[in-house]
């Protein structure tokens, strides 16, 4: 156990980092269940069957990221499990509801009378909307040291919106590479109008940070850090401009580079979230708890970790394999 | 009403929600996979049909069983930190194995084998179809080895009122496992064995003629009755060991107040935790003594063993594990009444000409295997209060100090979506069986064979 050293030291710290790396897989994958679940109000009628059928062999195993995350957190590091999870009681509650209305209406729109399926396409819109907006406020709360007073409570309603926002935009870019026809050239305007989501959540988060903890605020303005760190809000702008240039002139000939946009949006998602986890680190609960101690027995972890290390390759290996198998333009879900 | 009390009922709501769906997948993916095999070793249509039917309320239930199991991921950490504190050692890395051995597996090839037909070829559908089977038992075997372990724990020390694990073979082997294991499954078996003879009953009530329906019913039938025998001998087996490591669960299941021999079985009896005694008993002389120790001078061990000098109550409340294990039982019993009766059914009329009587029967036991697994976990559980962990770590002490009012609220939420997503999901289903009996098509595509490898393409509008 101790080849690494101390396995007090790099155990927590390898849980943290596969903890850190589900919650990213989970926020870009289910981002774009989600998104796509709130832009079902601006379809048209005709165009609901293909926004659900471009996540229908997707979504589940995508929402298995977020219990992998909070499973990580509940067996590495529990004491912070409960922290989090007691003060954030009522919007987990909503998230749990939302999660299980989207999962619910997913299913039944399908397969309930043709007349209750505007009810399901409904609940799938709120269950996203429910998920996406307590996702967000937690997101805030979290940045704010989760401590429940008005001003962290309105910066949290902000981040609410935004990251929803954020979340339509990714549920964009998802289908502009996944759909054709009409649809795509809807989801490159839906695109356009749901960016300003995704700059004003990585941009409010990015100067509230610094501002909520001094620690923070040394770690990215003091010197040389500032210059290592430099990279991460360039390459967000450029991508951002990428992005920009892009949608507005998508969709081009032949569908060629369809894929880019979501690839980008990835991509910043990634970069703001590096920049997140920079900051807290080594915090699991801000300012309170590290995750040195709050770490489970190093005994118990490893235990884990060896299986991880077989299990996770495999998992990455067969999503990668469904990923392919429903590749290209999505097709009418059909059992046979 | 206090957090404690509020929080135990909201955990006590979205478990028994939830196991619902798992006790219909874990079996209903294997009798899937049996579906699809006959169709490749036969070619026959009508297996194909059978599939098509089930795997859409497979894919129903599987979605009600991931989001209801999501819940259950946070509750522990919003209501019950206390538990993680304590036992996360054994119980973190059972939980994490569960999620990536099965979790993943079944989720990812859930999405292959609902929509994937036609993308690959038919041996790959049919091993997703196998290892989405295979992720759900392995899903439910980490699950009952935490279970069980929270029963009969073992393999562990305490350090600084911590737990710590120290022998995983004796953590996951532990002494109930076997035995609770092997019951779900089997408990698993004829949730859905009934529900597949019921609702084939139903569509033939409605005058479905369909082979499909016909097959289904005998399968239905026939797994039932061949599955009831097998679980009332595992249910002994369970209690007899119940009977080792928890006797206050078996005394409060047999409504015994005194340690004593010559114990009578007891059928129906009002038990009354005031005065601790029985009222309106009627009961079999010896039948518990002979139950559980084999012998009419058996000793059975009694409720008030369990009463600290102080007078506080060691056992768990009697009332509620006294008529949840009658009510799981009764449907026991009348699973096996019925399914044999069945059978005999089946081997003079024939499937299809089975006469309307035992149709209704079948259809009015749909959903019976709901009722004797909800009732089952109720009295293992309830069983073992006022411990969470058996002997280390007590219910109250792991509750959340989140205020009462905030529980309540949560919980009437639960309670209401709960009540509308199970109404929604019958109605759904019988919604189905109405439009398959109508015989409008459940596949329009000419399906493969196993052994040929061409996979038609689909035709525009198709």
């Amino acid at each position: 156990m101790d080849f690494f050293g101390d396995p007090a030291v790099w155990l927590p710290w390898a849980f943290a980092s596969l903890m850190g790396l589900s919650i990213l897989i989970y926020v870009v994958l289910d981002g774009f269940d989600l998104g796509v679940g709130l832009l079902m109000p601006l379809a048209q009628e005709d165009e609901k069957d293909g926004l659900v059928a471009s996540i229908g062999p997707f979504w589940d195993a995508n929402e298995t990221w977020l219990v992998l995350a909070i499973g990580l957190l509940l067996v590495a590091f529990p004491p912070a499990h409960g922290v989090i999870l007691t003060a954030l009681y009522l919007p987990v509650f909503i998230m749990l509801v939302g999660l299980i209305l989207r999962g619910v209406s997913f299913e039944m729109r399908a397969k309930a009378p043709i007349a209750q399926k505007p009810v399901w396409n409904a609940a799938f819109f709120a269950g996203s909307l429910m998920a996406s907006l307590s996702q967000g406020f937690m997101l805030g709360m979290y940045v704010m040291g989760l401590t429940w007073t008005l001003p962290h409570v309105g910066f949290a309603l902000l981040t609410a919106v935004f990251l929803t926002v954020g979340y339509s935009f990714i549920g964009a870019v998802w289908l502009i590479w996944k759909t054709g026809g009409e649809l795509q050239k809807h989801a490159v305007r839906w695109a356009k109008g749901g960016m300003w989501g995704l700059i004003l959540g990585i941009g409010s988060i990015s100067l509230a940070t610094p501002f909520v903890s001094t620690r923070i605020f040394d770690k990215w303005f003091s010197f040389p850090e500032i210059v290592y760190l430099s990279p991460l809000p360039i390459l967000s702008g450029l991508l951002v401009v990428f992005l920009w240039v892009q949608l507005r002139r998508m969709p081009f000939e032949n569908d060629r580079l369809s894929w880019t946009p979501f690839a980008a949006a990835t991509a910043l998602f990634t970069l703001a979230y590096c920049g997140m986890a920079y900051s807290f680190y080594p915090y699991v609960v801000p300012e309170k708890l590290t995750i040195y101690e709050s770490a489970s027995a190093a005994e118990s972890l490893f235990i884990i970790l060896l299986g991880t290390l077989f299990v996770l390759p495999a998992i990455i290996g067969y999503t990668v394999l469904s990923y392919y198998i429903f590749r290209g333009k999505a097709t009418e879900l059909r059992y046979d | 009403m206090d957090t404690l009390l509020l929080s135990r009922i909201q955990f006590g709501a979205n478990i028994s929600f939830h196991i619902l769906f798992p006790t219909i997948t874990i079996a209903l993916g294997w009798m899937l996979l049996f579906f699809k095999l006959r169709f490749s070793a036969t070619g026959d249509r009508k297996w194909m049909d059978a599939y098509m039917f089930w795997v859409k309320v497979f894919a129903l239930s599987f979605a009600m069983g991931v989001v209801s199991g999501i819940t259950m991921s946070f509750q522990f950490g919003t209501n019950w930190p206390g538990f993680m504190e304590t036992v996360g050692n054994v119980a973190g890395p059972l939980l994490a194995y569960e999620i990536m051995t099965a979790f993943f597996l079944e989720a990812v090839f859930l999405g292959i084998m609902l929509f994937g037909a036609s993308k690959v070829k038919s041996w790959v559908h049919t091993l997703a179809t196998f290892l989405v089977a295979f992720g759900t038992t392995m899903s439910t075997f980490w699950i009952i080895v935490l279970n069980s372990w929270m029963h009969t724990p073992q393999g562990y020390e305490l350090i600084d009122g911590v737990v710590h694990a120290t022998n995983w073979f004796k953590i996951i082997f532990n002494p109930s496992m076997p035995y609770r294991f092997v019951h779900m499954m089997l408990a698993s078996g004829l949730t859905v064995a009934f529900l597949i003879a019921g609702i084939s009953a139903l569509r033939m009530l409605w005058g479905d003629k369909g082979e499909d329906v016909k097959s289904a019913l005998r399968v239905g039938i026939i797994a039932a009755a061949g599955l009831i025998p097998l679980q009332i001998l595992a249910g002994d087996m369970h209690g007899l060991n119940t009977l080792e490591y928890q006797p206050a669960k078996v005394a409060a299941m047999e409504g015994n107040w005194e340690t004593r021999s010559n114990v009578p079985l007891i059928l129906f009896a009002i038990p009354d935790q005031e005065n601790r005694t029985n009222h309106y008993e009627i009961s079999i002389p010896n039948g518990a003594s002979y139950i559980l120790k084999h012998k009419a001078e058996g000793v059975v061990p009694g409720l008030n063993d369990f009463v600290a000098e102080d007078g506080t109550i060691l056992h768990p409340r009697v009332s509620a594990v006294f008529f949840s294990f009658r009510i799981m039982i009764g449907t026991g019993v009348a699973m096996l009444l019925l399914s044999w009766a069945g059978v005999v059914m089946l081997r003079k009329y024939g499937a299809g000409h089975m006469p309307k009587l035992p149709l209704i029967a079948f259809s009015a036991m749909s959903f019976s295997g709901w009722i004797a697994t909800l009732a089952g976990w109720y009295t293992t559980e309830i069983g073992r209060q006022p411990w969470l962990v058996q002997g280390v770590l007590s219910t109250k002490d792991a509750v959340s100090d989140v205020p009462a009012g905030m529980v309540l609220s949560t919980l009437i939420g639960y309670l209401v979506i709960y009540a509308a997503l199970i109404i929604a999901y019958m109605g759904v289903i019988t919604y189905l069986a109405r439009k398959a009996t109508r015989g409008e098509p459940l596949t329009s595509r000419q399906y493969p064979r196993g052994n040929t490898t061409d996979v038609p393409v689909l035709q525009p509008g198709e």
